[in-house]
């Protein structure tokens, strides 16, 4: 418990808290006291000696960053003795330092510099460096460490681990020999994955207060030179908050922003995959195929044109031969924009974007049981979690940032259950790692409940208040017995049982899913039985706990909030419900269809049979993130037109008629939602290249030709038109969510977003409702023909479809080719060897992946990336989920062959 | 019982085994065998004596005969003479014991009869590897009063009576200790014992570990119950392997006896004990840093507070104590602390285990009263300087102490008063140096061992001793000027009042105290470009007298060509000419004093 306590510094008196450190409070008053590595995520060090101050009656100076204030404590940060001893390390570490300020990139920023100025360093030391420290290492492909800058703060080493987790950076030799270590290479030894490599999360580079660690660039800029724009990463769905460095209208660094969604943490991609915006590849001028070859036009052409074969198509075959697909890139007010155009200017719902192959199943499974189709808790509340339960999600490669976080946490005590056929990294830190065999589920939730139910550790009170229908589910999870579901998943029925124990028994126990429980062709029931675990623990509806998909695009959130879907309007309002579609046609002036549109993969075989004509794509590149591409190709070679408009031309680009250039996230404003349902603003900060134009300018311009009104003048515009229409954003706009964003559902301009959902019940609902639910499996299991099974996910330094991580010269470099994960066994079984090329062949056609032998990955199964063109989804399996439509992307039969 | 008419006592410490000890000990059994009187006489393998110096060593009671340097070729006529026949085997006896043809016990020797043991009382007494000795010696005894008799207060009760302080340097008063960690309140606490001995010579928990283990675990078990905590590590050197099995061999029969583990002698109180190896690091032996190190990660000091107590390994409440510290409990639970406080000065009580090392006659390990002098250690017990040189001063503390020179000899050996006199009392480190050691050189010596050993954390410690170490160079090197001097009393101020731990804060001491009380020697070196020990190499200059007879062996050998013969002509006979050393180009190898004749001993060093 703190008291409070009365302290002078400086003669200023102030009052505060007894657990709060005399550097805490001299920044209370404003008073600065100079640091190296102290950073107020980390547990204090007292190592570099800069922030010493005089305590009254005390013996010698004190650290400030490591003590503690006592009430009557008298403290002077700048008396003669406080100087000089600070001078003193100066001296001393600018003695051993290089004298290489004149051109040190980091001039400018390195606080070794302005402390020297500010101290009045003398920089003729009697001694000499010492080369002690002589070493340069560049071997990681987005950063350098220069020993002979480093003050060895050790700020690098805690990061890496207190606050990264990966502890690849530590302390060599001693004394004066002393030096930072980064772990680079991968010392994995018979398969066995070395857990203790860097990552190149560059969050050390990101802190280090001198020119040690640096990012590796080609620009050259000091820092009086850049703007710093803050706005959001443009991958994943954790929404991390990052400044762009701009030089001369070009971006030349990502300096993360504390607090807020990511507390100043990166992941590699986010630190160092800004590199792709300048990339020579960009598109910069419309393209119009002619002849089959793409020529360069102007917008005025590609407008007319697109235009012309819009009313054409229409008079011909109706609004149902149209079909959009937006992007879970593009911004909310992009995506608002498109489904307007899709709904308003061609006349139908057939529109839909890639959540559709993600969480579609988590919006059909959680709207149905819950209410809504979201997250149900906040990333900052992963701190309070007591027991975690990951399935089918590698967070620590997936969704970097939060897999820290679940680090940090599980680190501090919290016990973590792992359910995933890989033994990824999150396992090796798990209290029970359940390798369960691609698809199984169900069979295993169905287990854990059974344990749960006969073990008396369910929720009673909450199921009696807040679900109805436990009676059909209890008939069904009886026949889960641990025995029968650990023989289904392949794991141990102790395992099954101490899991249960551990996930039913915490006070606060939250649920992270993504993939490994979406993608199947009974997806929707996977995410019901998450939920029905939820709710027999009474896990939904506090702080901490919940059901947490993790979306997987930086705003795939957004573009399912925005009725980027052929069900709903923005905010999940019902197409056919009468009164939304009016609301909507007041607004827009037209009529609405009131029919459900296709999903995507059945508007790829309308495409496909040549029912849907016309198809419209922006930010998406289904030719390599659909299941079975051979399909895919050929249904958009069976369209009559089609426009793609992107950032670069993308292998589904090459199947368009016309293409339409367009900016990239740097390049425009508007907002993101993250996967915590957190509203976020992305800012421009540097103009476009060449011809290129906004998504929401093209989209603007295209609604207006088509005698729509769209006179948008920038997207906050668009925003609030969008929030006029939809409850569940209505009180968000620019202002409010300038700062930290803010979280939905937040229906009035004075509610304040709301952190989790459901504390007050299941309303939407009336009450949340268990579904019983049988184990089924996926649809295709291997057989004599095909015996491995095949699953598939993501790596960290790739994303989607890599078309902005390929032109990242870094990220290329680390993951260059597509490979395949085999167990040691499998590989000796088929005589595989690691690193040869070998080809993986389903039922539908074949790829070429390099072999990673590794014991994460059980006999029989093997596991491919699916960012590479010509890869996984080359095999993978279109079955569908009736319900959702999502496709089994997670489980197919495959064999293997020597190239 | 088998009763036993002789006993045989060999020493089994680290230094005795390195002398073959064990061989000795088997030797004499099947010499006993041979002579069919291994019935009659006990042979047992002990800890260490103390008197190193004079090892491998053995004991024959109940005369206590001191047999001192025994060889495996000796053991026979031992046997032989003194086991079968009765017949001390004078040339083998230890010198001093022996005076005028009276032989004397061990413990009628100076060495032994001026020592008080306390923490050392089991060492060479009995088998530290069979616990029934150790039982029979009142072991186990205190841990049973303690945990029938007294509840935890009362325990730490005793010790604050006691007067006990730390013995591993700092000297904090171990009851003091010991309710700051009880007050803590945790669902896990542990205690440690630290057992990183570091200081270099030093070897009193080392001896201790190795003679009698299980005074340290009784100890230890008694501050579980005592604090509250049910889990204690031992942190301790992996290159003292003797006595990392010798604590495993006691651990293993003290659960055996129940007097470790669960349910400890039926009281329902549960103490577990576990060996955590070090892996050499001075840093280690701060408990924060060995915090560190047992937790797995590398050994580098915390801030404190929060100190152990509060939170310690793993974050928990730690006691933290000294092996020496452990080894004085069980005597004190068992006579009482009152006893103890008996012992000793005002300011620190009982007894204190003193390494003895350097220019010192009798080399070893030595307990004393405190309060006894420094000329009563160094010249009755340690027998003076060897070679009738003259004491200069000596080095308390180890390489964080300081030196003291002969005007403080009869200073009375305290906490308080050794760092009165800018020393410290440290683990027990005494090292001797004579009128031959410099003192520059000294300084030189132990910074070279805290500049190694600098975990490099801090900046004052890992940059500041370094440049220190480079400005005793200059000096050592002759390239010192008195601006250095200055330089080098402020750095050794600045890194004292600026390290972030002991190490760092400590160890400017050598160079502090030397400056104090050998301001001559620096200034010698700094204005006069002179060692005048000679020590310092560079600082010698060779010199031909006027003995040359030219003979020119000197130039012959000198291998930088720098002897040549000067104008002057010694011999209008053979017309041979005096030689001349050009100091410019000299090496300071030697080689010319070498090759000068004896007789003639023309060269000279200066």
């Amino acid at each position: 418990m703190s008291n409070k306590v009365k302290i002078l510094i400086n003669n200023m008196s102030v009052e505060i808290d007894n657990d709060l450190t005399i550097l805490e409070a001299a920044r209370l008053l404003n008073i600065d006291i100079p640091t190296f590595c102290h950073d107020d995520r980390l547990n204090p060090t007292g190592s570099c000696r800069m922030c010493v101050v005089e305590v009254e009656g005390a013996r010698n100076l004190m650290t400030a960053c490591s003590t503690k204030v006592r009430d009557g404590m008298v403290v002077r940060t700048n008396t003669k003795n406080v100087v000089e001893t600070r001078k003193g390390i100066l001296e001393l570490m600018w003695a051993n330092h290089p004298n290489e300020c004149l051109v040190c990139e980091k001039s400018g920023e390195c606080k070794l510099q302005d402390y020297s100025y500010q101290y009045n360093v003398n920089p003729d030391s009697i001694f000499k460096p010492l080369n002690s420290r002589d070493f340069i290492d560049n071997s990681n492909e987005f950063y350098t460490f220069d020993s002979r800058k480093c003050i060895l703060c050790g700020k690098c080493v805690q990061i890496c681990s207190e606050l990264q987790m990966t502890s690849a950076i530590g302390f060599d030799e001693r004394g004066i020999d002393t030096h930072i270590k980064i772990k680079q290479h991968d010392d994995s030894i018979d398969g066995v994955i070395d857990l203790y490599k860097c990552v190149s999360c560059g969050n050390c580079v990101n802190n280090c207060p001198v020119g040690a660690l640096m990012p590796k660039t080609k620009d050259k800029y000091r820092n009086w030179e850049v703007d710093k724009i803050k706005t959001t990463c443009p991958y994943c769905g954790v929404g991390c908050q990052f400044n762009l460095v701009v030089k001369d209208n070009k971006v030349v660094r990502v300096e993360p922003v504390k607090g807020g969604t990511n507390d100043g943490l990166l992941c590699v991609k986010g630190s160092f995959g800004y590199k792709f915006i300048n990339h020579p590849d960009r598109l910069k001028q419309p393209l119009i195929k002619k002849d089959g070859v793409f020529v360069e036009s102007t917008w005025e052409e590609a407008m007319d044109l697109i235009v012309k074969k819009i009313n054409e198509t229409k008079a011909k075959h109706g609004p149902n031969a149209f079909s959009g697909l937006s992007s879970a890139k593009c911004t909310n007010e992009e995506n608002y924009l498109m489904q307007k155009l899709v709904r308003a200017g061609f006349g139908t719902n057939n529109v839909d974007h890639c959540a559709r192959l993600c969480h579609a199943s988590t919006v059909a499974g959680l709207a149905t049981t819950l209410g809504s189709g979201a997250m149900t808790n906040s990333i900052s509340e992963i701190g309070g979690t007591d027991t975690f339960l990951v399935i089918g999600s590698n967070t620590t490669e997936t969704h970097p940032v939060i897999g820290v976080m679940i680090k940090q946490r599980v680190k501090k005590g919290a016990k973590l259950i792992v359910a995933d056929p890989r033994k990824i990294e999150l396992a090796n830190m798990a209290n029970v790692h359940l390798q369960i065999k691609p698809g199984t589920n169900v069979a295993l939730a169905n287990g854990l409940m059974n344990v749960i139910y006969n073990e008396g550790l369910y929720d009673k009170e909450f199921i009696n208040k807040n679900t109805n229908n436990l009676e059909d589910l209890l008939e069904v999870i009886k026949e889960y017995t641990p025995e029968k579901a650990a023989e289904i998943c392949g794991v141990s029925k102790e395992d099954i049982v101490k899991a249960a124990r551990l996930y039913a028994s915490a006070d606060r126990a939250a649920i992270y899913y993504a993939m490994g429980i979406t993608q199947h062709s009974s997806g929707t029931n996977h995410v019901k039985s998450m939920a029905n675990l939820a709710l027999m623990t009474g896990n939904v509806g506090k702080e901490s706990t919940g059901i947490n998909p993790l979306r997987g695009q930086n705003n795939v959130q957004g573009a399912c909030d925005m009725g980027a879907l052929p069900d709903v309007l923005p905010g999940y309002q019902k197409v056919f419900d009468d009164a939304v579609a009016k609301k909507y046609e007041k607004a827009w002036g037209v009529s609405l269809s009131r029919e459900v549109g296709h999903t995507l993969p059945i508007m790829m075989n309308e495409a496909s049979s040549q029912d849907i004509k016309f198809m419209y794509i922006m930010g998406e590149n289904p030719v390599v993130s659909d299941p079975d591409t051979n399909h895919i190709k050929k249904a958009l070679t069976n369209l009559d037109f089609l426009v793609v408009q992107d950032i670069f031309l993308t292998q589904t680009a090459e199947f368009a008629d016309v293409v339409l250039p367009a900016a990239s996230y740097a390049e425009k404003d508007g907002t993101f939602t993250n996967t915590e349902r957190r509203v976020q603003r992305i800012r421009k900060a540097v103009t476009i290249k060449g011809n290129a134009r906004s998504d929401w300018e093209i989209l603007s311009e295209l609604l207006t030709r088509l005698g729509l009104e769209a006179n948008y003048n920038n997207a906050e515009d668009i925003f609030k038109e969008m929030a006029s229409l939809t409850p569940i954003y209505a009180g968000l706009d620019y202002d409010r969510i300038d700062d930290n964003g803010m979280q939905w559902p937040c229906p009035t301009s004075n509610h304040p977003g709301t952190k989790y959902l459901y504390k007050d019940g299941f309303t939407k609902l009336g009450k949340a409702i268990f579904t019983p639910i049988e184990h089924l499996g996926p649809q295709e299991l291997p057989d004599s023909e095909y015996p491995l099974i095949l699953t598939t996910g993501r790596t960290l330094y790739h994303f989607h479809t890599k078309t902005m991580t390929d032109r990242v010269e870094g990220l290329k470099a680390t993951v260059p080719d597509n490979f395949i994960q085999v167990s040691p066994d499998t590989a000796k079984q088929y005589q595989l060897k690691h690193n040869e090329f070998i080809t993986v062949s389903s039922r539908r056609g074949s790829s070429v992946a390099k072999v990673q032998i590794t014991d994460t990955i059980d006999d029989g199964v093997v596991f491919m990336p699916f960012h590479f063109a010509d890869g996984a989804n080359m095999l993978t399996n279109p079955a569908l989920d009736d319900i959702c439509n999502i496709p089994e992307f997670k489980v197919c039969a495959v064999k293997v062959n020597k190239c | 019982m088998q009763i036993y008419r002789s006993h045989v006592l060999i020493c089994g410490g680290t230094g005795c085994t390195s002398s073959k000890s064990l061989l000795i000990k088997d030797e004499m059994i099947s010499e006993l065998k041979r002579l069919g009187i291994h019935n009659e006489v006990q042979v047992v393998m002990t800890g260490c004596f103390g008197l190193c110096e004079q090892g491998p060593i053995m004991i024959v009671y109940p005369e206590g005969t001191f047999y001192s340097k025994v060889k495996i070729s000796d053991v026979k006529r031992i046997a032989e003479e003194h086991l079968l026949k009765g017949r001390i085997v004078k040339d083998l006896l230890y010198y001093e014991a022996l005076e005028d043809e009276i032989v004397k016990s061990v413990e009628e020797v100076d060495f032994y009869s001026k020592q008080m043991r306390i923490a050392l009382s089991n060492c060479g007494v009995i088998d530290p590897e069979n616990i029934d000795e150790y039982i029979a010696f009142d072991g186990y005894q205190a841990l049973i009063k303690a945990l029938t008799e007294m509840n935890p207060e009362q325990v730490i009760d005793e010790l604050k009576i006691s007067g006990l302080r730390g013995r591993g340097g700092a000297g904090f008063p171990t009851g003091l200790k010991w309710e700051f960690a009880a007050s803590y309140k945790d669902d896990e606490k542990y205690v440690c014992c630290n057992a990183d001995e570091g200081d270099p010579g030093a070897f009193m928990d080392r001896s201790i570990l190795e003679g009698t283990p299980h005074s340290v675990l009784e100890a230890m078990t008694i501050a579980g119950y005592a604090t509250g905590a049910n889990k204690g590590y031992i942190y301790v050197r992996a290159e003292y392997p003797i006595a990392v099995s010798r604590l495993e061999i006691a651990i293993k029969q003290a659960k055996e006896y129940g007097l470790l583990g669960d349910n400890i002698l039926d009281t329902g109180f549960d103490f577990d004990i576990e060996i955590r190896l070090g892996a050499g690091a001075f840093v280690c032996g701060e408990e924060t840093a060995l915090i560190e190190s047992i937790e797995g990660k590398r050994g580098m000091p915390r801030t404190k507070p929060p100190f152990p107590a509060e939170k310690g390994i793993w974050g928990k409440p730690t006691l933290i104590n000294n092996v020496e510290t452990f080894a004085n409990i069980p005597a004190i639970i068992l006579k009482g602390g009152k006893w103890f406080s008996s012992i000793g000065i005002p300011d620190s009580k009982g007894t204190k285990v003193f390494a003895l090392g350097g220019k010192i006659t009798n080399t070893g390990l030595v307990e004393i009263p405190m309060g006894t002098t420094l000329r009563q250690v160094i010249y009755d017990i340690g027998g003076g300087c060897p070679d009738n040189k003259k004491f200069k001063a000596v080095q308390t503390g180890g390489p964080s102490g300081g030196c003291l020179t002969s005007e403080h000899l009869d200073t009375p050996i305290g906490y308080d008063n050794l760092v009165k006199l800018g020393s410290m009392m440290g683990s027990g480190g005494m090292i001797v140096m004579d009128e031959d050691n410099c003192m520059v050189d000294i300084a030189r010596y132990f910074l070279d061992f805290t500049c190694d050993e600098s975990c490099g954390k801090c900046t004052p410690c890992r940059e500041g001793t370094k440049r220190l170490k480079e400005l005793l160079d200059r000096i050592c090197t002759g390239k010192g000027t008195l601006e250095d001097l200055s330089r080098l009393e402020e750095l050794a101020y600045y890194i004292q009042d600026n390290s972030l731990c002991n190490l760092g804060q400590s160890a400017p001491n050598p160079v502090i105290s030397t400056l104090k009380h050998f301001r001559d020697e620096y200034l010698a070196h700094v204005i006069d470009k002179k060692c005048p020990t000679g020590v310092c190499k560079d600082l010698l200059q060779y010199f031909i007298t006027d003995r040359c007879l030219g003979c020119g062996s000197c130039a012959r050998v000198c291998p930088k060509d720098c002897i040549t013969p000067t104008g002057e002509i010694i011999s209008e006979k053979t017309g041979k000419r005096r030689f001349v050393i050009d100091n410019s180009k000299c090496i300071k190898c030697g080689a010319c004093i070498q090759a000068c004749p004896p007789k003639v001993s023309a060269i000279v060093r200066q």
